[in-house]
């Protein structure tokens, strides 16, 4: 370990003490989108089945919901709660404002509803594609609904929404970036704060780069695993 | 065919899409080893008609007695006819197992866990009962080779055998047939008849959709013809084969090329 702090000893911007800055900001970065992506899965699994309810009353509140969410960027969502929170009457002498207060709340919040939306539409996507024969043979062998779907259209539907499922947890790790912008010091947050001590936005921001990198790819190093064990039989033999 | 309470009675069924009226009046009656097969050309009703007898299709009207309970129904708001008693009609199901002409295995799963499936979470056996059950079935049917692979990965011929041995694993009182070997390549379709016809020598009480003709006339011990909706004709296949009355049936029995 000892050329390790050499070598960040000899150097002006990497030092232990910004490593460790950036250490601080990856633990944020993934707890901030682990929880959100937690969060959003277990929200998008019954509005996804909702949102393929036959009645109108039902599904459009859900479809409004993920088109509003998906149709508008992540920023001005994070901006709109943020600063938005502040202005909802009384608030501030709130329990609610002991929370809200702290911007990562706020950033977890438009994350979750965020993800929430996409991963709605992604489920109810993969639910509507199930065979129709294979839902029929599940009723025809005495499944009533909620057992059809917890033994054969979840477990398949979610099967089939991997893939994309996959793109969207990726796509939640880019996007986390900009929590950055409303004080939370993440990985983003901690190049900002390195790049403006040294004024070295190249190195800072190379370094947070290659971060992100890894993280992607051992997300999609997971989600290969996952597929090669969920998805074998649509394998080709 | 009069021995003892009939496992199916099913009286004056008919359907209506739209104002299409697809079946008009049609009954049945299956004791327990009836083999009962279906015939009749494209569009006669004869897959609707299997399919009101499980309830996949609502019968506009007509009654459908499983062992002697009688499936109750009522009207709906909009007027539509609807079971009164999903439980009722979930148990009905459960007595009488469907093979489809699309197989309809559950993709995601083993053939191994197709046929565990509905004996677990619908019959409530244990694990290890259904499993035990359907590699005995398994090997009848000549997949317990294959009892690992999915669907997708095997022949059509193979997946009708897999679907009939899930058929089985619920000891059904009747077994429904929908046309189980019209989507085979006919190569493939002599192991699945000959699958069925060894359940029929079992005394399997069956009900088959079909247009294998020697089935018909060999494996069953009745025939019904349906043309547009209504049994047309109905008798002992070597009546029906060999001296018909309808004038219909000797169309559809003569030779077409």
């Amino acid at each position: 370990m000892d050329w390790l702090v050499q070598l960040l000893d000899s150097n002006q911007i990497f030092t232990t003490s910004t490593v460790l800055h950036y250490w601080d900001g990856l633990v944020v970065t993934v707890q901030l989108v682990f929880i959100s992506l937690i969060i959003g899965l277990v929200l998008s699994l019954p509005l996804a089945i909702l949102r393929t309810h036959r009645n109108p009353w039902i599904n459009r509140p859900i479809w409004a919901y993920t088109y509003v969410f998906r149709g508008t960027p992540l920023l001005i969502q994070l901006y709109l709660i943020y600063y938005g929170v502040t202005y909802i009457p009384g608030i501030q002498e709130s329990v609610f404002w002991f929370i809200m207060k702290d911007a990562l709340y706020p950033a977890l919040l438009a994350f979750v509803l965020n993800t929430a939306a996409y991963t709605t539409e992604i489920l109810r996507g993969a639910i509507v594609a199930t065979p129709m024969g294979e839902i029929e043979a599940a009723r025809a062998y005495g499944m009533n609904f909620s057992k059809t779907m917890r033994r054969i259209v979840l477990p398949s539907a979610f099967r089939r929404a991997l893939p994309a499922y996959s793109n969207e947890v990726i796509f939640m790790l880019h996007a986390s970036a900009i929590a950055s912008t409303v004080t939370i010091i993440d990985l983003t947050g901690a190049a900002k704060d390195v790049y403006s001590q040294h004024y070295a936005p190249f190195e800072a921001f190379t370094f947070v780069g290659a971060i992100y990198l890894c993280l992607t790819f051992s997300i999609l190093f997971l989600f290969k695993r996952l597929e090669k064990n969920l998805l074998a039989h649509l394998a080709e033999r | 065919m009069a021995n003892k309470e009939p496992q199916l009675v099913v009286t004056d069924i008919h359907k209506t899409f739209g104002t299409h009226e697809v079946l008009k009046g049609l009954s049945l009656e299956a004791h327990k080893g009836d083999v009962i097969s279906m015939i009749g050309s494209s569009g006669s009703g004869k897959s609707t008609f299997l399919r009101c007898i499980n309830l996949l299709e609502i019968p506009t009207k007509g009654e459908i007695q499983v062992h002697g309970e009688q499936i109750q129904f009522k009207l709906d708001r909009q007027g539509k006819r609807v079971p009164v008693d999903h439980g009722q009609v979930e148990r009905m199901r459960s007595r009488l197992s469907m093979v489809f002409q699309g197989f309809n295995l559950w993709s995601h799963m083993t053939v191994l866990e197709n046929v565990i499936e509905a004996p677990i979470h619908v019959l409530g056996l244990s694990k290890a009962e259904a499993t035990d059950r359907a590699k005995s079935l398994l090997e009848r049917v000549g997949l317990y080779d294959r009892k690992d692979y999915y669907p997708s990965h095997m022949s059509g011929g193979q997946q009708q055998r897999a679907a009939i041995a899930r058929a089985l694993a619920m000891e059904p009182d009747v077994m429904l047939f929908d046309e189980p070997t019209s989507a085979l390549d006919p190569e493939l379709v002599g192991e699945v008849l000959k699958v069925m016809r060894n359940l029929a020598e079992e005394g399997r009480t069956m009900i088959v959709v079909t247009h294998e003709m020697s089935f018909a006339r060999d494996v069953s011990n009745h025939v019904l013809f349906l043309h547009q909706g209504k049994i047309e004709e109905q008798g002992n296949p070597a009546k029906v084969f060999g001296n018909p009355d309808s004038e219909r049936m000797k169309q559809f029995l003569a030779p077409k090329y």
